[in-house]
């Protein structure tokens, strides 16, 4: 069986802050929306905690590229994730999980797991 | 041809680097291998025991993986003694069966000797040498409060350090009348046991224990024969080694008078195929009690069975360079000056706590040993000379003196031979480097992995650095210094290409200077280079995206995503109306409050949408940041100087808050931090900082690059006497060259360090201004004082900013679910993961 999802409405444009990151709240927890308006796609979105810590500060982290892949590095203990697969780039064992995410006018959509039945009809 | 069967009993450091070396020889082809090991344990690092307490796992410490085991096809039996050599059937016996060998090689080890006291065997007596008895040990202070080790030699005042970090009151009985009476004379012992009280762990010297018996207010009482007692809860026996030769002295084999098994050149016992390496082994009647011996024993075993006849063990150094509970101890060759004709020039800074010792040959041409207590920086250069009788300078003193007084630097890479040891633990020398080297290997990296140099102890990292860039520059390799994958440039050239081009934004740089989008490493660098040359604030919208999560929310991140906070308060001075209103914001934003070390109060605990408003009470109150976030000037520390004190000069204070007005905001390429001290008491630690001002009858004396941090380092007496108009020319100067200069996150220390020319070249351009620059360096200085704001201000005042502070931008009320949080003290924490 498929799982339930819904493209839930997290924020707009004008939250983004460029070539960085901005958190949101969603049903499935705290999430991390990145910006990089240099390259295709410009948006990602990967789990706000950081697995290493269990601290909600990922969004905060550094972007950039490393060998061409987009990345983030934990603000705590600088690790990498990717920002397409959300692997850990030192420890492949890791990965945080990815949401895929679109633009729709101004509105910022996340896909999201959904566990209430009213929120599908939403 | 069928294989032969080779089995080594030992799965110790020892036994594993052999193992090591023969699976990589030739002649491992020829048999199949058998190893068994006492221990539950795969072979692990004993030199860095003491970190088992501080953290590290039995993995951490390991010396290989069960995986290369199976790789190279060697059958590992841990947790299985064995009972007993058959040598006329070469067979072993263990309790698990019967195995056949036809060459052995025993790497027993040793054992810790327990002294023969009455009681020694009472429950919460311990040893101190595997992880079974650091189980031990740590399940016995459960519940104790003090703890003592018998022994002040090298590993006792290890295990000190182990029960110290157990949060047991710690104390050490030897015998002797001083400690590490091997490698130490009277005054190097003295001052380590000066320095190891300050440490709070007690010394008693020339104590022999009698007996131990029940103690009335500890578990134990410690009878010395003087008639005295100390009272206990538990003891860790740490009177030395004994070579564990049970096993070799019951099936026949020659053991010498006091133990050990003979060996002879080839490390061959007296049954040509049985074989004796490590601490278990007897050379020339003596047994060597450290890893590089046994290591270099095992080597030559592996060339043995090579059949490599040149292949002798010839004896080994036995020097040593330690930090023992955070002091540093250097003990080299004939320490004892036993050669006779031997001289001493000794050199004893009660004061600063450096004692250092020369033992030179008759003719004073060559340097014989030398004791080093309290400052290791002498010891690399010294064992150079002793190891390869480099003939000493005219006045050799000037090895031992420091700097400031006519000192020599460190001998360059160039002066040594070939035949220098660079790494003693893997022994390789300088022309196995300049091998790796020509057989391809081009950066340091690859020449640890290919000759193993600094994968030891780690002692001679800086040393083998030095070797190879020198000697990759002198084959005209060129030594990398880009920055990272995206800009092939230094960050002295980047910070040129800013300023000469006129550059302001981070996309501007990369797109005309390097590549791809960067990363966390350029952007962080590039940012404190845009600040230092344009000044402008740190959240303008091209700049958020470089910075460092502490500098992008001007706070410093904590281990669970919440921030601190510590206000500015220029030289450590404070109303009592401003510290009424910081204990009032800490408590309504329940925030675990502490001094720093740097004389200022963090308020720990703040979420990040808390954070502007409690700049905004902070700032009403006339408050502004500290920086403690940003790679910037950090505090200016002050003795209370002659305003109050009797013995002050000068006005310490009034210095510091002019220093540290001038120079706040100010981005470096790392954290700067200075301190005053009113007169040459030196309360306020000026000596180690980056700059470091002590009064004096006539004026200013200025220090300069000294810090705390892992490498602590003394600054170095820059200038004499200076005018308050002088002092802040100076550092002006010296600040801004530094800061234009200097690598990435390169300290003041280690920039001066690598700047050619050292101190006198510094000298040359800030004093005597021989670049013509100092006009320059202080107009520079002067447009960064004059564009200063305060970060925080800025930001609450600026809506757009603000923005950046909201938690959840979708959830304004959405409170971050950080970890839990418990009560220490009085005081809110976070809950550690694993306790």
């Amino acid at each position: 069986m498929k799982p339930r999802t819904r493209w839930e409405a997290v924020c707009t444009v004008d939250d983004l802050v460029p070539e960085s990151g901005v958190a949101v709240w969603t049903e499935d927890g705290p999430v991390a929306v990145f910006y990089l308006p240099h390259r295709l796609p410009a948006l990602f979105a990967i789990s706000h905690t950081d697995p290493f810590s269990g601290a909600n500060v990922l969004a905060r982290g550094i972007t950039g590229d490393l060998k061409g892949e987009p990345v983030v590095a934990s603000p705590l203990y600088k690790q990498h994730f990717s920002l397409r697969t959300g692997f850990c780039l030192e420890d492949d064992s890791v990965r945080v999980k990815t949401y895929p995410v679109l633009l729709d006018g101004e509105q910022i959509r996340l896909e999201v797991p959904v566990t209430q039945r009213e929120s599908i009809a939403a | 041809m069928s294989k032969k069967t080779l089995i080594v009993v030992g799965n110790g450091m020892v036994g594993h680097h052999f193992l090591e070396q023969f699976c990589a020889s030739p002649a491992a082809a020829g048999f199949e291998i058998i190893v068994f090991g006492e221990e539950k344990q795969l072979a692990y690092d004993r030199v860095h025991l003491s970190e088992y307490f501080g953290g590290s796992t039995h993995a951490d410490l390991a010396m290989g993986t069960l995986e290369w085991y199976t790789e190279q096809g060697i059958q590992l039996h841990l947790n299985e003694q064995v009972t007993g050599i058959d040598r006329e059937n070469r067979t072993l016996e263990t309790p698990r069966g019967s195995y056949r060998y036809d060459e052995l090689v025993l790497a027993t080890g040793s054992y810790p000797f327990v002294p023969p006291i009455e009681g020694n065997d009472r429950p919460h007596c311990l040893v101190y040498r595997t992880l079974d008895d650091l189980d031990a040990i740590r399940a016995s202070s459960e519940g104790a409060r003090t703890g003592v080790v018998v022994g002040g030699g090298l590993l006792g005042l290890e295990a000190a350090n182990a029960l110290k970090s157990l949060g047991l009151a710690a104390h050490v009985v030897e015998f002797a009348p001083r400690l590490m009476p091997v490698q130490l004379d009277a005054d190097g012992g003295a001052l380590l046991r000066h320095k190891i009280e300050e440490l709070g762990v007690q010394v008693h010297t020339e104590k022999a224990t009698k007996a131990i018996t029940e103690g009335q207010d500890a578990r134990l009482r410690m009878n010395f024969s003087d008639d005295s007692f100390l009272e206990t809860d538990l003891i860790v026996f740490s009177a030395g080694i004994r070579p564990q030769d049970a096993l070799a002295r019951a099936s026949g084999l020659d053991i010498g008078e006091r133990g050990g098994i003979v060996i002879n050149n080839h490390c061959t016992t007296s049954d040509p195929h049985v074989h004796a390496i490590g601490e278990c082994a007897l050379w020339e009647q003596k047994i060597f009690g450290l890893v590089a011996p046994g290591y270099t024993m095992a080597r030559t075993l592996s060339a043995a069975l090579n059949s490599d006849q040149e292949a002798a063990f010839t004896g080994a150094d036995m020097s040593t360079k330690l930090k023992l509970l955070g002091v540093d101890v250097g003990s080299i060759g004939d320490a004892h000056a036993q050669t006779p004709g031997a001289r001493n020039i000794r050199f004893n800074d009660e004061q600063a706590g450096h004692y250092r010792r020369m033992v030179i040959s008759e003719d004073g041409k060559i340097l014989l040993g030398a004791i080093l207590v309290g400052d290791n920086s002498h010891y690399d250069t010294l064992l150079q000379y002793a190891l390869n009788g480099i003939t000493l300078p005219e006045n050799p003193e000037t090895l031992i003196l420091p700097e400031s007084q006519g000192g020599a630097p460190a001998l360059g890479p160039d002066s040594l031979p070939e035949t220098a040891s660079i790494c003693s633990c893997h022994n390789v020398t300088k022309g196995d480097i300049c091998g790796a080297i020509d057989a391809g290997c081009s950066d340091l990296g690859s020449v640890k992995a290919e000759t193993k140099a600094s994968t030891g102890c780690g002692g001679c990292t800086a040393l083998l650095k030095n070797v190879v860039d020198n000697e990759l520059e002198k084959r005209g390799v060129e030594v990398s210094k880009d920055l990272c994958e995206h800009f092939p440039y230094s960050r002295q050239e980047l910070f040129h290409l800013v300023k000469v081009n006129g550059i302001r934004t981070f996309r501007t740089l990369i797109s005309q200077h390097g590549r791809g989008h960067g990363c966390d490493i350029c952007k962080p660098a590039v940012a404190s280079i845009l600040a230092t040359c344009w000044n402008e604030h740190i959240l303008a919208t091209d700049h958020v995206p470089l910075q460092d999560t502490n500098d992008t929310f001007m706070a410093n991140m904590q281990k669970n995503g919440t921030y601190s906070i510590v206000p500015r308060i220029p030289g450590g001075e404070i109303t009592p109306d401003k510290l009424i209103v910081l204990g009032q914001v800490a408590k309504e934003y329940d925030l675990y409050t502490k001094i720093t070390g740097g004389q200022r109060v963090d308020l720990f605990g703040a979420t990040l949408s808390q954070l502007p408003e409690i700049w905004e009470k902070l700032i009403a109150a006339g408050f502004e940041t500290g920086h403690a976030y940003g790679k910037s000037l950090r505090t200016v520390k002050s003795c209370v100087g002659n305003t109050w004190c009797r013995y002050g000069v000068q006005d310490s204070v009034g210095m510091a808050i002019r220093l540290e007005d001038r120079y706040k905001g100010l981005r470096a390429p790392h954290k700067v931090k200075m301190a005053v001290s009113g007169c040459t008491r030196e309360c306020a630690e000026a000596q180690s900082k980056d700059f470091g001002v002590i009064a004096t009858e006539k004026g200013w004396n200025l220090y300069v690059c000294g810090n705390g941090g892992m490498r602590p380092r003394h600054g170095d007496l820059f200038a004499t006497d200076l005018s308050d108009e002088e002092l802040i020319r100076t550092i002006d100067r010296v600040v801004m060259f530094y800061v234009r200069t200097a690598d990435r996150l390169q300290r003041t220390s280690v920039w001066m360090e690598n700047l050619e020319g050292g101190l006198e070249y510094l000298k040359q351009v800030v004093l005597e201004d021989s670049l013509g620059i100092g006009a320059e360096l202080e107009e520079h200085m002067e447009g960064i004082v004059s564009t200063y704001q305060c970060e925080w201000k800025t930001a609450v005042e600026d809506p757009e900013k603000r923005k950046r502070f909201r938690e959840f931008v979708n959830a304004p009320s959405q409170n971050d679910p950080v970890q839990e949080w418990t009560v220490e003290r009085g005081q809110r924490r976070p809950v550690l993961e694993s306790a």
